[in-house]
């Protein structure tokens, strides 16, 4: 069973490395990018059947940081 | 009875023999040393010192490997019989993931690694840590880190204000910490984090770039306090 895990900034948490990204994409000349913002996906191979809240769980003790990252969870596709 | 302290030891960790010369240096006594692997901690240990490093090699966040380990469990759990313990730099990251403190410690602002003596001033007055220190007194301690940048959301920082829990601020641009925070306490003063290294200052060196002897009493304090108490 895979599944996705997306781990973002919260909103209103300055982020440096998207700041540098988004001056550096205007210094290629790329124009209109209002913001960028970098978070992190974490694919997990999981036992058939492994319940939400166990994911949760995963997310909560280690994957995110919930000081100042939100996660979403994403059951893909075979 | 000799001060008794332990210093943990992470995979990454490089400050570890730094910290442990510092502690015997100024109580006298020698420092245990501690693997990241070990379930439970030596007897009767006095003071637990989490050094800095790259922990992990810093994967998924700073700290966030380490605050994992099963040497963790048992810090928390001694953290919580009151045992002093002193996290510096990647020391101070494993203890914010580990819930020991508030907070968290973000890429610096200016997206580089910073390494150099910056200025500091000493804000509590009262823990073991600081009793030491005149509020205000200027210090020189010298950073490394790249993610050092102390974010909390505004309501913490208002308590921790409140509740007189900053150790340190800087007193000059270092990393973008949410307002000027160096280092702060846990509620009841037993657990400081700090970015700022006060075991690479314990000497007063020829040439100050060597570096100078301001974070000596820090251990100090420390070493008085544990003795009379």
């Amino acid at each position: 069973m895979k599944t996705r895990i997306l781990v973002r900034l919260k909103p209103g948490v300055l982020d440096p490395q998207g700041r540098a990204v988004h001056h550096a994409l205007e210094g290629l000349g790329f124009d209109g990018v209002a913001d960028v913002r970098i978070g992190r996906l974490i694919e997990l191979d999981l036992a058939d059947g492994t319940d939400e809240a166990t994911i949760t769980a995963m997310c909560e003790k280690l994957l995110a940081n919930t000081v100042i990252e939100n996660f979403t969870i994403e059951q893909a596709g075979e | 009875m000799a001060f008794r302290a332990g210093v943990i030891t992470f995979p990454g960790s490089n400050c570890d023999r730094d910290m442990a010369v510092a502690l015997e240096k100024i109580s006298g006594a020698p420092a245990l040393r501690i693997w990241h692997g070990d379930a439970a901690l030596p007897d009767r240990l006095d003071f637990i010192a989490l050094p800095g490093g790259f922990s992990y090699g810093d994967y998924l966040r700073s700290g966030a490997m380490a605050a994992k380990s099963p040497i963790m469990r048992a810090v928390v759990e001694a953290a919580g019989r009151g045992v002093p313990v002193l996290g510096v730099c990647n020391g101070f990251q494993v203890l914010t993931e580990a819930g020991l403190l508030p907070g968290a410690l973000m890429r610096n602002a200016g997206q580089r690694f910073i390494c150099r003596t910056v200025g500091l001033e000493a804000v509590n007055t009262s823990s073991l840590f600081t009793q030491g220190f005149a509020r205000g007194e200027a210090l020189r301690i010298p950073v490394a880190h790249h993610d050092g940048n102390y974010f909390a959301d505004a309501a913490t920082l208002d308590a921790l204000e409140a509740e007189d829990r900053i150790a340190f601020r800087y007193t000059e641009s270092v990393n973008g910490s949410a307002r000027d925070i160096a280092g702060v306490l846990s509620a009841n003063g037993r657990v400081l984090g700090m970015m700022p290294h006060p075991e690479r200052a314990i000497e007063p060196a020829a040439d100050p770039a060597l570096g100078g002897a301001d974070g000596r009493k820090l251990f100090e304090n420390v070493v008085t306090a544990l003795a009379s108490a």
